[in-house]
């Protein structure tokens, strides 16, 4: 079972770094397909079944592929790549992560509750378990969340209405 | 055999990181929205490791990584409407070459 984390997390550190490093925007979206997949894997090894197959319905199919959309639709013909402004800016980025990652694991380095079996909670993750407790317990947010996704539809249709000149005044 | 929770931490602090750094040093707007979306998997994978460590019993961790994975379909349907937008109007996407509201 550490096995197949080392090989998760490899791949999904695979992935996160292919979004990044890679030059062309397709082939960043794929490497985030790859990250996602990783990730949901890695959620039904934490006995979070549902999860892990909403992470591919949503994530790796919905949003990569609004991604990719969005880049076939916009990046084909997106102009050359202007030099300078780019070393420095990149430079910093690398500190500040740095810096940040340090932080977070300086966090880490503290004694933590004991590791967790790996797969367990047989029915923790499952529909049942989880419907009654979005469904019963939590109710309220998830009528919020349903609103957040009707707002964010309406914005989402509102912002790329295809654009029309203002009128003289 | 036990996995320790400090693996699934260390994990997602370095892919939090890697989505922090893609959001500070990348122009082109989506490869920034990108690194956002890797911050929120990071988040949620830090929500479900605590949940099975601490609180099996409960669902709550659940829970959260199912509103932050809602909120991360919100986000990406927005800023993807947002960039296309700016799009039309400027003929680029690159974050430094909107600095219209720059003094």
């Amino acid at each position: 079972m550490p096995l197949l984390f080392a090989a998760l997390a490899l791949i999904a550190l695979v992935g996160a770094a292919g979004v990044l490093l890679s030059r062309n925007p397709v082939y960043s979206a794929l490497s985030l397909l790859l990250n996602f997949v990783a990730f949901a894997v890695m959620y039904v090894m934490l006995s979070a079944q549902f999860l892990g197959v909403v992470q591919i319905i949503v994530y790796a199919g919905a949003i990569v592929v609004l991604f990719l959309f969005v880049v076939m639709l916009i990046g084909g013909n997106l102009p050359a790549l202007g030099r300078g402004r780019r070393a420095y800016v990149r430079a910093a980025g690398v500190i500040l992560a740095a810096l940040f990652l340090l932080a977070l694991l300086f966090g880490l380095a503290r004694p933590l509750p004991n590791g967790l079996a790996a797969v367990g909670a047989p029915d923790g993750g499952s529909v049942q378990a989880l419907g009654l407790a979005l469904y019963v317990d939590h109710i309220v947010p998830f009528e919020l969340a349903s609103i957040l996704l009707l707002t964010a539809m309406l914005g989402g249709i509102v912002l790329a209405r295809r654009y029309q000149a203002p009128p003289k005044d | 055999m036990v996995i320790p929770l400090s693996w699934y931490l260390i994990l997602a602090a370095a892919l939090f990181s890697i989505g922090f750094f893609g959001v500070l040093a990348r122009r082109n707007a989506v490869a920034v929205l990108m690194g956002v979306e890797l911050m929120l998997n990071a988040v949620n994978i830090n929500l479900l490791a605590f949940w099975r460590a601490i609180h099996p019993a409960e669902l709550t961790g659940q829970i959260f990584a199912i509103f932050v994975l809602t909120v991360a379909a919100a986000e990406a349907a927005v800023g993807l409407a947002l960039i296309i937008s700016i799009y039309r109007s400027r003929r680029t996407i690159q974050v430094d070459a909107l600095d219209l509201m720059k003094g």
